[in-house]
């Protein structure tokens, strides 16, 4: 069977990062990864001018 | 005068200070009427008696001595358990928490209400780490509906407004990040300010979302809402986003009235997924404070999707090492949300931050011509405790995802918002009165030009 590129995704990240992850957390925090990078999509497809600031600004 | 559950703060702050009741006699029946209701309710997780009766007599003593007392004297209050109490772990609705060592002062906004004379009685139940809508917590158990108690309270501030609607107390604090104060309020039927990003210090609070975390009052009533707020309100080093804006007290406008105010009703998104209840209480509202046209919040689902980008990845970052080193003392689903956090690519915070500019640019130019937004606070009444599914227009739905779709988008960006309760029958229901960024004075104008013409009330619990 072909791996899903989002367990692959979550096998990397996860390792890279050092997360926990027990293989009966897997299906929600696959869920919630989907839900995000769904909703992330939808700020990414959002043309912006490239000089826009953004909201978080610092103050010296 | 005896002292009864529907006493106002502004009723009791005169009676006290007037010597027709005294502050410990206040604090002694606040106290009792925990001891009868939370046992059901389950609204406090810490009850500060000992404080809290201290307290009291302090302020006896003081009015004895002819001394003055603050516009809250005697007014018993209570805080979301994310706020510094001196003496105890501040737990944020966590397991972990409890673990850290006695905070060694109170937060500033209960130092504020202190010293206007109000006596804090304990700190309530939450959801954990702030990451939830409905008022649940695996550790304490679910905070209940006051009005009926096999319902959710709503969250993340679920025991303040289980407290407030419960009438445990009549005034308490919480925090909103997404809409945790406005959708408590909704749910339980009470009054609840999220004020301007930046208004109120969140000094020596539990953070969750720095960029988005406001901390704000619930009441039974606008004038007591009013007044707590003039008391937090002024400038703290101590937050870094805390405004130096001077004191705008808003307590001698409220009775100006919605004359002049130009108001709109938020469609489109604000529309769309909406229980009929939603739908009436938001018409009820309109046409009480004469509404005149629709307006749209351009991409308000992109901002609700921003919002729940820059929650879900700021959330992780402050929990990575809790999340690697205990794991299993987390809520499973707030953990499991947590991980998915960490796990988003940094370059769309960035972005979604970006869009929050954007998106404030547009909804201030909006601000021009409109005074006061008209929008829901939640689309349905309070769900029965532990429901997942609702089913709106023949679809079913994921209860916790959608409770906040009305609320991130105005949190977003910081606008100050008055959470009105409109007392439908079974439940009551909310709405958000929305004006632009510092004038918490004109949507508490309207939220009590709205109580005056008996559209908004919080009804008495019907659950206890």
């Amino acid at each position: 069977m072909a791996s899903d590129p989002l367990d692959d995704y979550i096998d990397a990240v996860g390792k890279a990062m050092a997360l926990p992850m027990d293989e009966s957390w897997r299906p929600a925090v696959r869920a919630n990864l989907q839900v995000s990078l769904r909703l992330a999509k939808l700020v990414d497809e959002f043309p912006l001018p490239d000089e826009t600031e953004s909201a978080s600004v610092f103050s010296a | 005068m005896t002292v009864s559950d529907n006493l106002s703060a502004a009723e009791i702050a005169q009676a006290v200070a007037s010597r027709k009741m005294s502050a410990l006699e206040v604090a002694e029946a606040a106290l009792a009427r925990i001891a009868k209701h939370d046992s059901v309710l389950n609204s406090f997780t810490d009850v500060t008696a000992d404080r809290a009766r201290a307290a009291a007599r302090a302020i006896d003593t003081a009015i004895a001595a002819g001394k003055s007392v603050g516009p809250l004297a005697g007014v018993p209050f209570a805080v979301k358990n994310l706020f510094d109490v001196k003496g105890l772990s501040t737990r944020a609705g966590s397991k972990i928490n409890r673990d850290l060592p006695p905070s060694p002062r109170d937060a500033t906004l209960i130092e504020r209400l202190e010293a206007a004379g109000a006596v804090l009685v304990g700190a309530l139940n939450m959801g954990e780490y702030a990451y939830d809508f409905t008022g649940e917590n695996v550790h304490d158990g679910p905070s209940r509906n006051p009005h009926d108690t096999t319902r959710m309270t709503g969250g993340s501030s679920g025991g303040s407004g289980s407290a407030v609607g419960g009438a445990l107390v009549p005034l308490a604090l919480g925090s909103d990040t997404n809409g945790s104060i406005r959708v408590p309020s909704s749910f339980c039927g009470i009054f609840g300010l999220k004020p301007t990003y930046g208004r109120l210090s969140r000094a020596r609070s539990y953070p969750f979302v720095g960029s988005f975390d406001h901390l704000g009052p619930f009441a039974r009533n606008v004038a007591d809402l009013a007044l707590a707020y003039d008391a937090m309100q002024g400038p703290d080093a101590a937050d870094a986003a805390c405004s130096a804006r001077p004191v705008e007290p808003v307590t001698a406008q409220l009775a100006q009235g919605v004359g002049g105010l130009r108001v709109a009703v938020a469609g489109g998104y604000f529309q769309k997924n909406v229980f009929p209840e939603a739908q009436e209480a938001v018409a009820r509202v309109a046409k009480a404070l004469g509404a005149t046209n629709t307006i749209e919040l351009p991409e308000a689902a992109r901002a609700r999707a921003a919002a729940y980008i820059i929650t879900t990845v700021e959330g992780a970052s402050l929990h990575l090492d809790r999340l690697r080193k205990r794991p299993n003392d987390f809520d499973p689903a707030v953990r499991d949300r947590f991980i998915a956090g960490a796990m988003i690519p940094g370059v769309y915070v960035d972005k979604a931050q970006k869009f929050r500019r954007w998106y404030r640019a547009k909804v201030l130019e909006i601000f021009k011509s409109v005074d006061v937004i008209v929008a829901p606070a939640t689309p349905c009444v309070a769900p029965k405790l532990g429901q997942v599914n609702f089913v709106l227009d023949g679809v079913e739905l994921p209860v916790r995802a959608n409770i906040g779709i009305h609320t991130q988008p105005i949190s977003f960006i910081g606008l100050p918002v008055v959470a009105v309760p409109v007392p439908l029958e079974p439940m009551p229901i909310g709405v958000q009165i929305i004006a632009a960024p510092w004038r918490e004075d004109i949507a508490l104008r309207a939220a009590h030009a709205l109580e005056k013409m008996g559209v908004a009330a919080a009804p008495a619990p019907r659950g206890i």
